[in-house]
């Protein structure tokens, strides 16, 4: 067998180097990934990233099924913010036929992406807290993230690899309990992510660990195609919702927050001033929801959107329309399309071609785990363990999403 | 249309520099797509990065035709931050022997890009610093996206398009 593997054989007895194996199943990783470096005491010398622990093949499952069968898969990437990834997958499919989307859905859609993006945040802000100490800050803010899963539980039933929403819209529409668990949300989480920020962002330690580690230019985020908060704590000012609005997002007001030095303190507060930004993105939308008419859920394409159960049995047209989507049986235009959406760790594409059979020609992903994460070796170099390991955190590295 | 014309003038620009290299220009969905060839592909990328500010390196993958002449297609998305253009390069290489010189010259960000693509596709990136697998395990053999893998049971009948009428 030809393995090619890094293995640092160290021949010289007089050498002084330690190898370590971070990973791949090290609870500081918070991941299934491996980094074997090379240690001088407790600085990094070298390392070497190895990834694929968790690859599943999506882009050659993808090519054998139906457009509505790949939604389940576009869950398991990064699986702390599902939705995102799911209404990005729908929304290549209505790029692709030319699906206009009622205003309604739109805001719906804007409401579940960004309840997303903070249960996203949350989690990578927390870690960052977790990994220099701070258990506590930890366990508070999390807590929010059950109530989030618990407004997807009521939007679709799931909680994690939620599934939600239908190419066309969603399979129903919010109920009133979904909106008050929303409401509820919306009044009970600034007050503790002002607790939370109180709790570290003037915290001494929490600044001495984390100010000026790990500090990336502008210039090194965009040679290694950063995206995502990780871009923008560089100063860089690009969001995808901004550059290239998808599902309305043109009609919100909302800023683009940005760092200066890129490092983990400015990782940090970027993500932090995101989940403000996005409390005000929902409330917006909420508002907006008041003015569209009641009750549409998803748009008028019975060829690609699945009829309600009930109807299937009771009605001629739905019975047609759900068995030839079914069956796969509805041509989709032979084209190809690039689509890209904000995801929690920055632009996450889907690269579609269709050659007009029943399941995609090609389906690629663009995912931000993976193009962000191969600037780690090389940027732990000449940091302390304890650095790399926060700076990891503050990647947000998601092994779904790394391997695909 | 505004994206039109700018896309025009991206277009003209690089048939100005590269004459009849550019190939094959569409713009499917308002993306300017165009073909090239492998030897001026690293010109072309850094003409576009340099002096067309493209400065951002979206994504490197390839995409397979069985049985053409010119059998895998790497394709390259390109960005340009400040203009919001995107631009979509292909170059078609032959399937027996796949190589194409690799643009961890012009961003570094293209080498796990590069090595997806190489494990995936078994796509030889000339001049590619690191060139191993990086998904799948290295005793793989294989290189798993070409079409000619099945992904599970090939005897399984019920997600083979001819029994649908295709």
């Amino acid at each position: 067998m030809n393995h090619n593997h890094p293995v640092f054989t160290d021949n010289d007895p007089q050498s002084e180097l330690v190898t370590l194996n971070l990973g791949p199943t090290h609870p500081a990783t918070h991941g299934v990934f491996q980094n074997v470096l090379q240690l001088d005491g407790e600085r990094i010398v070298s390392g070497v990233s190895t990834i694929g622990y968790i690859h599943r093949a999506f882009e050659k499952i993808a090519e054998h099924r139906p457009f509505y069968q790949i939604t389940p898969l576009t869950d398991r990437l990064n699986y702390c913010s599902s939705p995102i990834n799911n209404m990005g997958w729908h929304m290549t499919v209505e790029k692709l036929l030319n699906i206009q989307m009622p205003k309604r859905v739109d805001y719906l859609r804007v409401i579940i992406m960004e309840l997303s993006r903070i249960a996203d945040h949350i989690i990578c802000n927390t870690i960052i807290a977790q990994d220099t100490g701070a258990t506590t800050t930890f366990l508070y803010l999390f807590q929010f993230r059950e109530h989030i899963y618990e407004i997807f539980e009521e939007v679709c039933g799931a909680r994690l690899t939620t599934n939600i929403g239908r190419i066309g819209g969603f399979e129903r529409d919010f109920n009133d309990i979904a909106f008050a668990k929303i409401d509820k949300f919306l009044k009970e989480f600034p007050k503790a992510l002002k607790e939370f920020e109180n709790l570290l962002t003037r915290n001494r330690i929490f600044i001495d660990r984390t100010a000026g580690v790990a500090e990336v230019t502008k210039e090194a985020a965009l040679e290694y195609s950063w995206t995502g908060p990780l871009l923008r704590a560089t100063g860089v000012d690009y969001d995808v919702r901004v550059s290239d609005p998808y599902s309305s997002y043109q009609d919100f007001d909302f800023e683009v927050p940005v760092g200066t030095s890129g490092d983990i303190y400015d990782r940090y507060l970027v993500r932090n001033e995101e989940m403000w930004q996005s409390v005000g993105i929902i409330e917006q939308a909420l508002v907006k929801l008041k003015t569209e008419p009641k009750g549409i859920f998803h748009a008028d394409v019975p060829e690609f959107y699945l009829p309600p159960k009930q109807e299937v049995y009771n009605n001629m047209e739905a019975l047609i329309y759900h068995f030839k989507i079914v069956m796969g049986e509805i041509d989709a235009p032979k084209a190809e399309v690039y689509h890209a959406v904000e995801g929690g760790n920055g632009e996450l594409g889907f690269y579609l071609i269709n050659d007009g059979g029943r399941t995609p020609y090609r389906l690629h992903f663009r995912r931000p785990s993976f193009v962000n994460y191969q600037m780690f070796a090389p940027m732990s170099e000449g940091m302390l363990l304890s650095d790399a390991i926060i700076n990891m955190s503050s990647m947000n590295i998601i092994a779904g999403e790394l391997d695909a | 249309m505004e994206e039109t014309t700018l896309n025009n003038n991206i277009l003209a620009k690089l048939s100005d520099k590269f004459g009849e290299k550019v190939t094959g220009v569409s713009e499917p969905y308002g993306l300017l797509t165009f073909v090239t060839t492998k030897d001026v592909i690293i010109n072309v990328l850094s003409f576009l990065k340099n002096d067309l500010s493209f400065n951002f390196l979206t994504d490197i993958t390839a995409v397979h035709y069985p049985g053409k002449d010119h059998g895998i297609a790497v394709v390259y998305h390109l960005h340009n931050m400040v203009e919001k253009v995107r631009i979509r390069i292909k170059v078609f290489i032959s399937e027996q022997n796949p190589t194409i010189p690799t643009a961890t010259t012009v961003w570094k960000g293209a080498n796990w890009m590069e090595r997806e693509t190489y494990d995936l596709f078994g796509v030889k990136f000339e001049g590619h610093p690191d060139l191993r697998r990086i998904l799948n395990m290295d005793d793989l053999g294989v290189h798993p996206m070409l079409k000619q893998y099945p992904l599970e049971d090939p005897n399984r009948v019920d997600k083979k398009d001819e029994f649908f009428g295709r």
